[in-house]
């Protein structure tokens, strides 16, 4: 389906939503599920508590339904009520744990330097079955900062676009590309087959510094 | 091929420009210049190919889709609760 057949099954649908046809929301949020659970995940990190904003979501979306405006795309309306839903959450819960956006400004200054330079060979696809890998992996993308997290994740994980990306977290497109610059540099260090030896195993990994 | 700036005179773009844009490199987000600049730096540069070739798995195994699944039954749960709604 191309993204115009997309468009226009969708006006069809919220049509129908608003005429009282409750199912048609379903099936127009179905596609969404994992874009919307993703979202919550990466700002509220724990999957009990991303599977109750996502719901929250979704409810609100619904009973919203007849302010969405059809210049934007469904999905990203989608993905931006539910991150300022998980946004609200987490700062309700651990105001203090929340960095403003402010605060992050300063540390976005100045040149990334890579922690070091070891070859690091293409992933085979069979190792990310392993549920390891997958848990390092998101292990990773949570220990990076709420600035870098969340960009990444829209970026990365859902495959959004740097336009829509820059108008769900209300930044600009130069902002998104430096935070998923330095969030892509960051998990490289932090996911460097070195970090436990575990990635590719019988063969250690040798870390190459510079200096 | 890291190595102080007054020695890196024989190629054209330096580590740190390199660094500063691979990002956006994997995005195809830089001119076309800039791009052939750093390809000639990739042959010459061992450490700076390493960083690409990582940032670019990192980028593969985030986007890969079998990260952050969905709990199961979370697609039910969801149905139910719009079901339930007033």
């Amino acid at each position: 389906m191309t993204q115009s057949q997309l468009q226009t099954n969708e006006a069809a649908l919220i049509k129908s939503v608003c005429s009282g046809e409750r199912e048609a929301f379903y099936e127009l949020v179905r596609p969404y599920e994992r874009m919307i659970y993703a979202t919550a995940i990466s700002v509220v990190k724990n999957p009990a508590d991303a599977e109750e904003v996502a719901q929250e979501a979704v409810l609100k979306a619904f009973s919203h339904l007849s302010s969405f405006r059809a210049e934007a795309k469904f999905s990203t309306w989608l993905v931006q009520i539910t991150y300022n839903e998980a946004r609200m959450r987490v700062k309700k819960a651990r105001p203090h744990l929340y960095e403003s956006i402010d605060d992050q400004q300063q540390n976005e200054e100045g040149d990334f330097w890579p922690k070091d330079y070891a070859d690091w060979r293409p992933i085979p696809s069979e190792l990310l079955e392993q549920n390891e890998i997958q848990q390092a992996v998101q292990d990773a993308i949570n220990s990076l900062t709420p600035s870098y997290r969340e960009v990444l994740v829209l970026r990365d994980v859902q495959h959004l676009s740097i336009k829509e990306t820059s108008t769900i977290l209300g930044i600009s497109e130069p902002n998104v590309k430096t935070r998923l610059h330095r969030a892509r540099l960051l998990l490289r260090d932090r996911l460097a087959p070195g970090i436990d030896g575990s990635w590719i195993k019988g063969q250690p990994y040798r870390k190459a510094r510079a200096w | 091929m890291v190595k102080k700036e007054g020695r890196m005179a024989t190629i054209e773009i330096s580590c740190v420009e390199v660094w500063r844009e691979i990002s956006n490199y994997l995005d195809e987000e830089i001119s076309p210049e800039l791009r052939e600049r750093m390809e000639a730096h990739f042959k010459t540069c061992a450490h700076c190919t390493a960083v690409l070739d990582g940032t670019r798995n990192v980028v593969g195994l985030v986007g890969d889709g079998r990260v952050f699944q969905m709990p199961d039954g979370f697609s039910k749960r969801l149905y139910k609760k719009l079901q339930n709604l007033p």
